[in-house]
């Protein structure tokens, strides 16, 4: 009897030990193996931009393949506002986009923003007069980590790997505007009835979009393919308002612009990384 | 057997109702759809008309993947003449009576895609004038 119960007790406490001891041991060799995860997650298109406003602990992949962004050179474009107006009935015929006119229901890819709107974190205290009263060219960021795509549930937007677009498959929305109350720029518009009637003039060569749709900017995907630019760099050619380009290639003109001048991009605090910039 | 009268008839006449769609359609079924060949004259489609028949949809669907997905926008060649992936683009070009071609078989399978609600039709698209 005793020496049974001398066995229990062992059995019972070394048991104990092992409970206790068992989540400190799992929980080392866990840490180890995220760590070296890390490493690999922040490979692919990391920013150069991001590595600006990135932790300074962490050290930023460098970035590979094409990611395309723009440059808007505001200076211009508060010379000669035609050219915005311009740009944007370009991008409106090429994607038959319809005029609604009624803000609640209107589509918009790229229109215009005062300045304390579009950089609702950038002081605009005494503020340079001809910058407070002139119309800023906004459109989708087509952010490197953009958040309509991570709140997306059937994957209907998502980032093209090949050239760092944030693109829409219309076919696959399914209209729950998740994305829109993701998105921090308020870049995406919902079709709240058939834009069709709304259509001035049909681009044969793209498609409308029907009720119960979301869309947004694509960066002219459509045009690209085709060796073109997209619609509003070329309503602005020859002006160097817009420029478009590969922000990964060290050689290419948008690289050449964002090298030379100070540029500003909307919302950085929140590790979006856009890759649209700004020059005021 | 009692109420012969009535039951035998009865019978006859609740057959014969039962039985209605069939004997009513049956002798003279709807014939099969003639969709229309392009009136430009092509002679060869991308694949077979079989395959093409039977087919056609997934063809759509894997285009559509390539194009916004994939990014491989590669160019379809028929006979010499080359097509961008698309329906637009590529089966409107020589198909260009949407009536007269899609819907043709459509209707007569009682099925509804719900391509046109975006894709314009070339009538639709020419009742607006065009920017290209």
């Amino acid at each position: 009897m005793d020496t049974q119960r001398r066995k229990f007790l062992k059995i019972a406490g070394a048991s104990v030990l092992a409970g206790i001891g068992a989540p400190a041991i799992i929980k080392l060799s866990a840490s180890t193996a995220l760590a070296s995860d890390h490493g690999v997650a922040a490979g692919a298109h990391g920013a150069p931009a991001g590595a600006a406003h990135g932790a300074a602990a962490h050290v930023e992949a460098v970035p590979q393949g094409v990611r395309l962004g723009m440059v808007i050179d505001m200076r211009k474009i508060i010379e000669q506002p035609v050219l915005l107006d311009n740009a944007i009935t370009a991008c409106n015929e090429a994607h038959n986009i319809p005029q609604i006119g009624n803000r609640k229901s209107e589509i918009k890819w790229i229109w215009k923003a005062p300045f304390e709107n579009v950089f609702p974190g950038e002081s605009n205290y005494h503020l340079a007069k001809n910058v407070e009263k002139s119309d800023f060219a906004v459109l989708c960021n087509h952010c490197d980590d953009p958040p309509c795509v991570r709140a997306c549930p059937t994957q209907a937007t998502f980032k093209v790997k090949e050239n760092g677009i944030v693109a829409m498959d219309f076919h696959r929305c399914i209209g729950c505007r998740f994305c829109m109350a993701a998105c921090p720029y308020g870049a995406r518009s919902f079709n709240w009835e058939d834009p069709r009637p709304y259509i001035k003039k049909y681009n044969n060569q793209f498609p409308s979009r029907m009720r119960g749709v979301v869309e947004k900017c694509n960066f002219c995907g459509e045009r690209l393919a085709l060796g073109q630019e997209p619609a509003c760099v070329e309503a602005c050619k020859g002006t160097g308002a817009i420029v478009f380009g590969d922000l990964n290639d060290a050689q290419s003109e948008i690289r050449q612009v964002l090298d030379k001048e100070f540029t500003i991009q909307r919302n950085t605090s929140l590790g979006t990384k856009p890759s649209v910039f700004y020059i005021v | 057997m009692y109420n012969k009268g009535t039951i035998i008839p009865g019978l006859i006449i609740f057959v014969l109702f039962v039985t209605f769609p069939i004997w009513f359609n049956g002798l003279k079924a709807a014939p099969a759809p003639k969709p229309e060949l392009p009136p430009g004259g092509e002679k060869k489609c991308i694949e077979s008309v079989e395959y093409m028949r039977a087919n056609h949809m997934q063809v759509l669907n894997q285009w559509r993947d390539n194009v916004l997905r994939d990014d491989k926008r590669t160019v379809v060649e028929v006979e010499g003449k080359k097509y961008r992936k698309g329906l637009q683009q590529a089966c409107m070009q020589c198909h260009s009576n949407k009536e007269k071609f899609c819907d043709n078989c459509h209707t007569f399978a009682a099925v509804t895609p719900y391509c046109w609600d975006c894709h314009l039709t070339p009538k639709e698209a020419a009742s607006k004038e065009g920017t290209r």
